[in-house]
């Protein structure tokens, strides 16, 4: 039993930042925009809320508080993957370049933006970019005071993680609501569909394209900043995002372009990933049970191809620039 | 006819551009992308023409580096030459690092068991075969998967990629490590390595000559003519009796043994061993080279060219400017982005307002498309 909450309890720590890089290639994606940035996006969040953390801290010095810490984090790793996705709409959208090589080169773009400036602010700074003990509680610690985590079983299974994970659950349900209930979320589903008919019907395609990119590209980059802060110790190594980026991507298919369904799988990835940890399984090493969640995406992707379920879908228009002029 | 919804300004496609005012497009982005580089670098504080300079000669300037940078370009131009058949059908392969891994991996299998026993010439053969071959089968799983029921292979051959990474960190510190605990596969014999040719080792002259096979596989063979039909039409390429499913596979088996037989060559020629990072990002940044060079494999030579100088001159900057050499990723990108960006007005003209009539002036000019509110009617004509 024991083991199981704890088993729980990290897969939804690990999957924390794929909750966000998920939810937001799905926000993109269902304007019909396949972004494959997410891995350049999500790097720029990480460097550049690592560093709006760092750097408020240093200008604020002991009298920095943690809550706004946590909000300049949120704002600038939001504001590092929007201008990322921008230049991504600018090119696919207004200018009607292929969105797979835009995305890859956004791809590239956006890790050398965020190793450059991860790198750039580790030599500034002689050598060590890390924030302070007392701020990095605000960072891993639950917001839940201790009677509240002390429940038994409950506490620990419902109330003891990071505020990022909650914060992630009430994105994906107001996005659910935002898809699914509102007028402009039936819009913006009918320009990933078929923009042509939605633009016959009076909705300005560029707009929602742009819009839901950018929000998505914003969101998808907090992702990167909560992987820094949280599993990587908020500190700054070469390394430490690859391949998060391009799991969201996957997770997006994984989860049938659910937001809702992105938290969930993010918390199976997330027990994926550390299950070598936690589950023995005698005869496979490690480096094989890591490759698990890849394996388990091929074989979702197979199955989503075999039972052609119109619910289960992608936008039909996804990856596909919409010319107006070529009718 | 012309009410006040007219928009600004609208699009139409472009016929065929004079050659020369093309290449003055795309020299002007270019050096749009340089100019945006020369303000990170002012920006950091840092003389920008002295930045370029020690680029340029940090990578070509003596032969030692010029040999660096042709190492680095032998992979980005054998990779984007893999990929040119795929992206002529439209079928995204995205596993090419994955498919280099894998040809890797089998050359290492003969290299570590095989590589102080067989001949030289009979090793080197047999590894090149092995690694075109798994390569090839690596690339081959997911184009059956998408000629058979349509599985989305972009997502698929990304997959297959940490797979095969997944595969050669477990050789890594499993059954093929030295040094118990080190990590690390040991280097492969002499024997087994390729020979070096002004330096650098032969792989160059292999994927000069796959280049123009590549040119005239893909302009002058019944196969290439294939390719571009599917390319352009799936259906077309049905009705005319083409077996698509068969083509594609075939196709991406080639594309896949080509990025095999490149991390052969990285493998045996440069690196001496194999390691999980084998492909090092070159699946990925050939895509884009393919994908400028427009599939012409003589274009292909002359952007992997260019990125291996900004990457090589990176590491040299980053010695003695004291810049990150990741400031070579962020070059490349905004390269990309211009080039990318350049060709929309290559192949669209942009009508102004009025400019092919006398519509009526003195309102207030509409803002371009993408600002106007959501119900705005649609009345404006559709001239094109």
């Amino acid at each position: 039993m024991n083991a199981l909450i704890l088993l729980i309890y990290n897969a939804v720590l690990n999957g924390a930042p794929l909750m966000y890089g998920t939810m937001g290639e799905v926000l993109t994606e269902k304007s019909g925009n396949l972004n494959l940035g997410v891995e350049g996006m999500m790097y720029m969040g990480g460097a550049i809320g690592l560093g709006a953390a760092f750097y408020y801290e240093k200008m604020a010095g002991a009298a920095a508080s943690g809550p706004v810490a946590v909000v300049l984090a949120i704002l600038f790793a939001f504001a590092a993957g929007a201008f990322g996705a921008l230049i991504y709409s600018w090119i696919t959208i207004s200018l009607r370049a292929n969105q797979n090589v835009t995305g890859l080169a956004l791809s590239i773009f956006g890790t050398g933006v965020g190793q450059f400036i991860g790198e750039y602010m580790r030599v500034q700074e002689g050598g060590f970019v890390a924030i302070s003990n007392g701020l990095k509680t605000f960072f891993q610690n639950s917001p839940f005071p201790a009677s509240v985590r002390g429940i038994p079983v409950l506490g620990q299974l419902l109330f003891s993680y990071n505020i990022f994970v909650y914060i992630a659950i009430i994105i994906a349900l107001l996005m659910a609501r935002f898809l699914n209930k509102s007028r402009a979320g039936l819009h913006l589903r009918a320009v990933g569909e078929s923009p042509a008919t939605a633009d016959a019907a009076g909705i300005d395609i560029s707009k929602y394209k742009y819009l839901a990119t950018v929000i998505g590209g914003g969101i998808s980059a907090i992702g990167g900043m909560v992987y820094i802060m949280t599993i990587a110790g908020c500190v700054w190594n070469h390394d430490g995002l690859a391949g998060e980026g391009w799991l969201a991507v996957a997770l997006v298919i994984f989860c049938l372009w659910k937001p809702v369904g992105a938290v969930f799988g993010a918390v199976l990835f997330g027990a994926l990933m550390i299950m070598y940890v936690r589950v023995q399984i005698p005869m496979v090493p490690d480096q094989l049970y890591k490759i698990l969640p890849y394996i388990v995406t091929v074989l979702v992707l197979i199955a989503v191809s075999l039972r052609r379920k119109r619910e289960n879908e992608p936008p039909a228009s996804l990856g596909l620039s919409y010319f107006r002029e070529d009718r | 006819m012309h009410n006040e919804k007219q928009p600004l300004f609208h699009l139409a496609r472009r016929d065929e551009m004079p050659k020369s005012k093309v290449w003055m497009i795309r020299a002007a982005s270019f050096l749009a992308a340089l100019l945006i580089g020369a303000a990170l670098f002012a920006v950091l504080g840092k003389n920008p023409m002295e930045a370029y300079a020690t680029i340029v000669t940090g990578s070509l300037a003596k032969p030692s580096a010029l040999r660096q940078t042709v190492k680095i370009a032998v992979p980005l131009l054998g990779t984007s030459l893999a990929l040119a058949p795929c992206f002529g059908m439209r079928y995204w392969n995205i596993g090419a690092e994955g498919q280099i891994t894998a040809g890797a991996l089998a050359a290492t299998y003969f290299a570590l068991h095989f590589g102080k026993t067989w001949s030289h010439p009979v090793i080197l053969i047999v590894m090149a075969a092995a690694a075109c071959l798994f390569g090839g089968i690596w690339a081959a799983i997911p184009a059956f998967f998408k000629a058979r029921y349509n599985t989305n292979e972009t997502l698929f051959t990304l997959m297959m990629n940490y797979i095969i990474i997944g595969v050669v960190r477990w050789l890594q510190g499993g059954p093929w490590e030295g040094k118990p605990g080190s990590q690390i596969i040991p280097m492969f014999p002499d024997n087994a390595m390729l020979p070096k040719v002004f330096g650098v080792h032969c792989g160059w002259i292999i994927i000069i000559l796959l280049t123009v096979f590549m040119y005239f596989y893909l302009t002058k063979m019944k196969q290439g003519y294939e390719i571009a039909v599917i390319g352009d039409s799936v259906n077309t390429a049905r009705y005319a009796g083409m077996n698509v499913g068969h083509i594609v596979i075939r196709t991406v088996f080639l594309s896949g043994a080509i990025c095999g037989l490149v991390g052969y060559l990285v493998t045996c020629g440069a690196n001496g061993t194999l390691y999980d990072s084998v492909a090092a990002g070159v699946g990925f940044t050939a895509i884009t080279v393919a994908w400028l060079a427009q599939l012409n494999p003589f274009a292909m030579i002359a952007i992997s060219l260019m990125l291996a100088v900004l990457s090589k001159g990176a590491g040299t900057l980053q010695t003695r400017m004291e810049v990150p050499s990741s400031v070579s990723d962020i070059l490349t990108g905004v390269i990309l982005f211009s080039m990318l960006a350049c060709e929309f007005f290559i192949n669209y003209k942009i009508i102004l307002r009025g400019h092919q009539n006398d519509g009526p002036r003195g309102f207030d000019p509409v803002p371009p498309k993408g600002a106007k509110p959501a119900d705005d009617g649609r009345t404006e004509g559709k001239e094109g």
